[in-house]
């Protein structure tokens, strides 16, 4: 992280009263893309659509699109390999597991919108 | 309609309770304050208030479901004593820091062990961190106005509050209280506005998420700049009350102690005891006083420094004690205010009533007259005394 | 009236030695005085002696503490007098009612009691004919305010009926059985020529 990111926390008299969060789905706003070491590649031709990796991925970062899956969040997968695991295609699974890449700008964190 | 009852301290807690006519309460009897728990499910029964009364299997669930409640958005009390007070312990300072404005009767027990059932002040003065605001009562009347005023106060200050009195002394004895039309108990707190109820999913908010070592020391200092602010809050508030009422409250009572030489604080029913000795010795001339604190949290250490400073000795009464401390709670407190705030009265600790030890009359006369040797020496021979232990 | 009235009740766990504290404090109240009224705490069961105390005065009371000399003694249940030091801290003007057929010279010459004075009424006896079972607390209310002098009985009656009649709607005859035995006890304690 350069130092041009790092902003300074609020103070106490800034904070809202007893911790509480006054907006809801914040953990949208915790990207958790960079703690990824490999990441999932979907290929969109073997896909059945079968939604498994949306059942289970833990960080719902499967993103679909008129209910079929469209892609997937990059902001915030952490490269857990769940959906990849829980693929049924076979000979050849539709989601694969590569190495992630150095660079942030490679790492592919600007996603589609999803609709779900 | 006004009127006068002859009632218990307990019946005087669950009364206040049915005219306050809480949204919820959740709560699990014990001595001594299991008729506060059983009344006022009585009230429930009998459709006397529209409380939604939830019977835990502890208090440790009694004050988690309170605040749970609490945070939903309701007006939501409890009642405990001792050892169930303790059940509740880690669970009272989440209320605290998630300033939630619960109200809870207590009724003051000793702590095991020995198991005994009777007064003394270890259960609640064990929590005099935990976040809570702290009133203790002499009285039954005291009680009933304190927990009406206790309502506002939390409500104010977003911090929960406890009003408690001494087990059987005053829990179980019939005195008469003055007691008030539901309207006007009604009208005197007024409809609960909570700022962000979790059941309002039109505004869905987080409460009680996790805090790393980035934010936890800015949100408790935020929850002590809360505490720093209750004490006008309770003074505006005793003044609306005397006003509507008639009763004057304040963070501490001065009884004969503008004019005294030496004097004894104290807390509760033996506050009552001490005003018939200061009478007693009123009469043979002696200038002798009494300061009875009422709100022990937040501490006014500045007014009870600045109320004690003119005197030559006083001598400050714990019922209980700070096993493993230098001085008992009330003593510590009193002297670290003293010693802060440059005023050198001196000062002698004397602990009594343990278990529900009784103390009488003539034994706060003895602390008198302890009190004016030293006031004549000079010197303090004992720091720590013990009224009425066999030795 | 003296600036305040201390009373010892003395009963066995079950008799009503509380209650009959609380209800004499109730009575007292309504006649405009302060009063106080708490019971003995300890190891309570049915049978063991227990002990309740009443204060009353024309002044607000403030001590908390229990009462060490009282200025009456009221023994619901005579047994006691064997086992339980019932004169305890009772001045030698002090006064004790008991519940006993008996007479108090009787009773003075049975316990050795000197000094004091002595009352006696048959609050068992009374209850059982007025209310069918044995009951004493409530007779001793008439004999206590007879003896003490400090409450005025038709007041009480009154009082009493009133706070009866919410209690006891459906059981009417309690009432009337109530109201007559604390009268009878008024009229029949006795004291010493």
């Amino acid at each position: 992280m350069s130092d041009k990111d790092k902003k300074r926390q609020e103070g106490w008299k800034q904070l809202p009263t007893g911790g509480t969060i006054l907006e809801g789905g914040t953990a949208k706003k915790y990207k958790t893309g960079d703690w990824r070491n490999s990441r999932p590649v979907w290929n969109k031709d073997k896909c059945i659509n079968c939604l498994r990796c949306w059942v289970y991925c833990p960080d719902s970062a499967i993103i679909l699109k008129e209910g079929k899956v469209a892609g997937i969040d990059l902001e915030h997968c952490k490269g857990c390999g769940i959906c990849s695991e829980e693929c049924p295609v076979k000979p050849e699974k539709a989601i694969k597991m590569v190495p992630e890449k150095q660079k942030t700008e490679d790492r592919g964190q600007k996603t589609e919108k999803s609709d779900s | 309609m006004r009127q006068k009852l002859a009632i218990t301290g307990n019946e005087a807690m669950a009364y206040a309770m049915k005219q306050i006519n809480p949204d919820v309460v959740a709560a699990y009897p014990i001595t001594p304050a299991t008729e506060i728990v059983q009344i006022f499910s009585q009230y429930v029964a009998d459709g006397e208030v529209d409380t939604e009364f939830v019977a835990v299997e502890s208090e440790h669930s009694a004050m988690s479901a309170t605040i749970g409640a609490s945070a939903a958005g309701s007006r939501a009390m409890t009642a405990t004593s001792s050892q169930g007070f303790a059940l509740m312990w880690e669970m009272l300072y989440i209320a605290s820091a998630l300033r939630l404005p619960i109200v809870m009767p207590e009724v003051n027990r000793s702590l095991s062990a020995p198991i005994n059932i009777h007064a003394d002040h270890s259960d609640t003065m064990g929590a005099r961190d935990s976040g809570w605001i702290q009133i203790y009562c002499e009285n039954s009347q005291e009680a009933y106005d304190s927990l009406i005023q206790a309502v506002r106060i939390a409500e104010k200050c977003l911090l929960p509050i406890m009003v408690t009195i001494d087990g059987f002394i005053i829990s179980h004895a019939m005195e008469v209280v003055e007691t008030f039309d539901n309207k006007e108990v009604q009208d005197f707190i007024g409809k609960y506005k909570p700022a962000h109820p979790l059941l309002d999913v039109k505004n869905p908010i987080t409460i009680g998420a996790i805090d790393f070592t980035d934010y936890y020391f800015e949100h408790k200092r935020s929850q002590i700049e809360a505490m720093n602010n209750v004490m006008p809050v309770i003074l505006k508030i005793a003044g609306e009350f005397q006003k509507t009422f008639g009763r004057n409250y304040g963070l501490f009572e001065k009884y004969m102690l503008d004019d005294a030489e030496t004097a004894i604080v104290v807390i509760g029913s033996t506050a009552g005891t001490a005003k018939a000795a200061v009478n007693n010795l009123r009469k043979q001339g002696k200038k002798v006083g009494l300061l009875k604190v009422r709100v022990f949290r937040p501490f006014p250490a500045k007014e009870i420094s600045e109320a004690l400073s003119k005197l030559k000795a006083v001598a400050i009464l714990d019922r209980s004690a700070g096993i493993n401390a230098y001085t008992a709670p009330l003593f510590t407190e009193i002297s670290s205010a003293l010693y802060t705030q440059g005023k050198n009265p001196k000062a002698v600790n004397y602990i009594y009533g343990l278990g529900g030890r009784d103390i009488f009359v003539k034994d706060i006369e003895n602390v008198y007259k302890d009190l004016e040797k030293i006031a004549i020496t000079g010197k303090v021979e004992n720091l720590i005394n013990y009224i009425g232990v066999r030795e | 009236m003296k600036k305040m009235v201390e009373i010892r009740w003395h009963g066995r766990g079950g008799q009503g030695a509380k209650t009959a504290a609380l209800l004499f404090a109730d009575s007292a109240m309504s006649s405009g005085k302060f009063i106080q009224a708490f019971p003995e705490y300890g190891p309570e069961r049915m049978g063991a002696p227990v002990q309740s105390f009443d204060r009353l005065s024309d002044e607000p009371i403030t001590v908390h503490c229990g009462v060490t000399s009282p200025d009456i003694v009221a023994i619901l249940d005579p047994t006691l007098m064997a086992t339980v030091d019932v004169t305890a801290g009772l001045t030698d003007d002090g006064i004790i009612i008991i519940n006993t057929p008996l007479t108090p010279a009787e009773i003075r010459k049975e316990m050795g009691i000197s000094g004091k004075k002595i009352f006696t009424v048959d609050a068992s006896g009374i209850s059982k004919s007025t209310l069918g079972k044995e009951i004493p607390n409530t007779p001793m209310l008439g004999a206590l305010i007879k003896v003490s002098g400090l409450l005025d009985i038709e007041k009480v009656l009154d009082d009493t009926r009133k706070k009866l009649e919410k209690k006891f709607r459906t059981k009417p005859e309690l009432i009337e059985g109530n109201i007559k035995a604390i009268r009878r006890a008024y009229e029949e304690v006795r004291g010493e020529r």
